[in-house]
């Protein structure tokens, strides 16, 4: 089992920001926060409150403009960045090598524990199949999931990942965050995801850090950030309802449908009905009841006059528009 | 360089190194007006002119860096070392235009570039100032490879960026300028030997990268020296004019085959 309870990292009144020009810009005022061994925290923000910034020198790449950082035996933190890798020749395996620079003397040869890491660091994002490749022939999700693997090869508690997700499909982003939440149940790593995928924060992080518009962080568990309102006050949701997780349809054709059913057709009938603009309420005339017929969903619709069966929602759809240009009930 | 700045057209012809150093070798020159058999007590002591050569290269290294900081924009940067270059190219067009026939005469020598006009005292120190130069670069493989990453990546790997930048700066300083003083401004090679290694040996590992450099620049430079000679006739080609014509439609070919360049 992992510990929670055992502190990687800490900061003490830490002030981030930058210099420009000889004056200083804090970006984040007197930071006291602390990263457990084990746990995946991801840090969520408004674009250009300092995601990055903090990330950076959180793993010493720019200097604090006060307080302190502290770290387990001052061990090296591993970090996944943003920046793009210029040398486009290079192999999957040599970039993942990299990661025991630390290591290795000036003469860069690999012992066979160096050797076992990278392939163990192979195998942790599952890899195998691509790396005798280029970096040019690589997908955006492949090259991050390259990068990751660098970074596990550094063989450090606690890993920094700037935006790791940005720019991919769902698909990757499920994936690289599912291999994030493993890697800190079975290795005991320390991961910290800087990132603004919501959903995905929400569903695998332990915990989140929350920058606010005070230049400070609140940091907490995904649900109790939800119910008490903090995510709402940070992000100042445009038409996005956080505690449902949908996005709010206004109800603009003033018709209201009474839904009944179950299960997975029953939700989705839900979404097509408030996505075109229908209001649900169990007390309408209108009645749309969600059925199956041979394993298969069907839609019943009954108004005052006739019952209409239907095999596919999006017949269903097209018969209720019509139905509302012609002006019936 | 081409490591350093992550940008595959950069070299020290491109970028004025030579330039730079052609620039000290001339004010020698200049200098050597004044008083009349100093010019070419210079020529014969091969030390000055090395020591001048590879300052300029250096000199010229460290403002590239310097302003290289401040735009972090490969293409302006490539702009300011060819202006650079050029800007240094005019100084000693002034300075040729103002100097006497016989330096004159001298210089252009030089800079129409020769690997024949070595002896073995020009020979023996040119070769201590490559070979620290070479140990100086072999030292360095870790950082070159790091430098691959980029700034931020490399400093995460624990890699002394400033000492290594320093110590890049001299030995290409040291590099360049040797050649430049023995044998004149050779273009070209520089930028391109990279490129056709790399076609060669498809490696970013510069402890592969190194020794594969060194061999194929030394190869190409001879290749076009013997075309320099003619075969078959006294007459002697000036070699900076056969490397470019040799080996510019070379890369051009080698990239429109390979579709693609990159550090």
């Amino acid at each position: 089992m992992f510990d929670l309870t055992n502190i990687a990292l800490l900061t003490k009144d830490l002030v981030v920001g930058y210099t420009k020009e000889k004056k200083s810009h804090a970006l984040f005022d007197s930071l006291n926060l602390s990263l457990r061994a084990g746990e995946l925290v991801c840090f969520m923000g408004s674009n250009g409150v300092g995601k990055t910034t903090l990330i950076r020198t959180l793993t010493g790449l720019q200097k604090p403009l006060g307080g302190k950082i502290e770290t387990i035996n001052n061990q090296a933190v591993a970090v996944v960045l943003t920046d793009r890798i210029n040398s486009a020749v290079m192999t999957v395996y040599d970039l993942i090598t990299y990661g025991r620079y630390p290591y290795l003397n000036w003469n860069v040869s690999l012992s066979d524990r160096d050797y076992e890491i990278v392939e163990q660091a192979i195998k942790q994002v599952h890899l195998e199949s691509i790396v005798d490749k280029k970096l040019f022939e690589l997908s955006d999700g492949q090259l991050q999931m390259a990068m990751i693997a660098k970074a596990l090869a550094q063989d450090t508690p606690i890993l920094f990942l700037d935006e790791p997700t940005a720019h991919l499909d769902l698909n990757n982003r499920v994936e690289i965050m599912n291999i994030l939440r493993s890697l800190c149940r079975t290795s005991n790593k320390t991961i910290l995801v800087a990132t603004h995928e919501l959903d995905l924060a929400l569903q695998t992080a332990d915990r989140i850090w929350l920058a606010t518009s005070d230049r400070k962080i609140v940091s907490g568990i995904p649900e109790d950030l939800v119910l008490d309102g903090t995510f709402d006050a940070v992000f100042q949701f445009k038409g996005f309802d956080l505690k449902t997780g949908k996005i709010s349809n206004e109800a603009s054709r003033n018709v209201s449908i009474s839904l009944t059913g179950s299960g997975h057709p029953f939700l989705w009938t839900k979404n097509a009905l408030e996505r075109c603009g229908y209001f649900i309420s169990s007390t309408a005339k209108l009645k749309l009841e969600v059925a199956e017929e041979e394993a298969k969903p069907v839609w019943l619709l009954t108004s005052k006059t006739e019952m209409t069966k239907f095999y596919a929602l999006e017949k269903l759809l097209n018969a209720l528009i019509s139905r509302d240009t012609k002006g019936e009930d | 360089m081409q490591t350093l700045f992550r940008n595959p057209m950069a070299g020290p012809d491109v970028l004025g190194l030579t330039s730079g150093a052609s620039l000290f070798v001339a004010t020698l020159l200049l200098v050597g007006q004044f008083n009349p058999g100093f010019t070419v007590s210079l020529f014969q002591n091969p030390w000055s002119i090395a020591l001048a050569a590879s300052m300029g290269g250096a000199l010229v290294f460290i403002l590239i860096i310097f302003i290289a900081n401040s735009v972090k924009d490969n293409t302006s940067l490539l702009i300011i070392g060819l202006m650079i270059s050029a800007a240094t190219s005019s100084i000693v067009s002034v300075m040729q235009f103002t100097s006497q026939a016989d330096d004159l005469q001298a210089f252009m020598v030089w800079t129409l570039g020769s690997v024949g006009n070595t002896g073995w005292k020009e020979l023996s120190v040119l070769s201590l100032i490559i070979l620290g130069g070479l140990i100086i670069s072999y030292a360095l493989i870790k950082p070159l490879n790091g430098w691959l990453l980029g700034e931020n990546y490399a400093k995460n790997l624990n890699i002394n960026l400033d000492r290594s930048r320093f110590l890049i700066v001299i030995a290409t300083g040291l590099l360049t300028g040797g050649v430049t003083a023995f044998c004149g401004p050779i273009a070209f090679v520089g930028l391109a030997v990279p490129h056709l290694v790399r076609l060669l040996v498809p490696a970013t590992n510069h402890k592969i990268l190194i020794p594969a450099v060194m061999v194929g620049g030394a190869s190409l430079l001879l290749l076009c020296d013997m075309l320099a000679q003619i075969p078959g006739s006294t007459q002697v080609l000036p070699l900076n004019a056969v490397t470019s014509m040799i080996g510019a439609p070379v890369v051009i070919w080698m990239i429109i085959k390979a579709k693609r360049i990159s550090v």
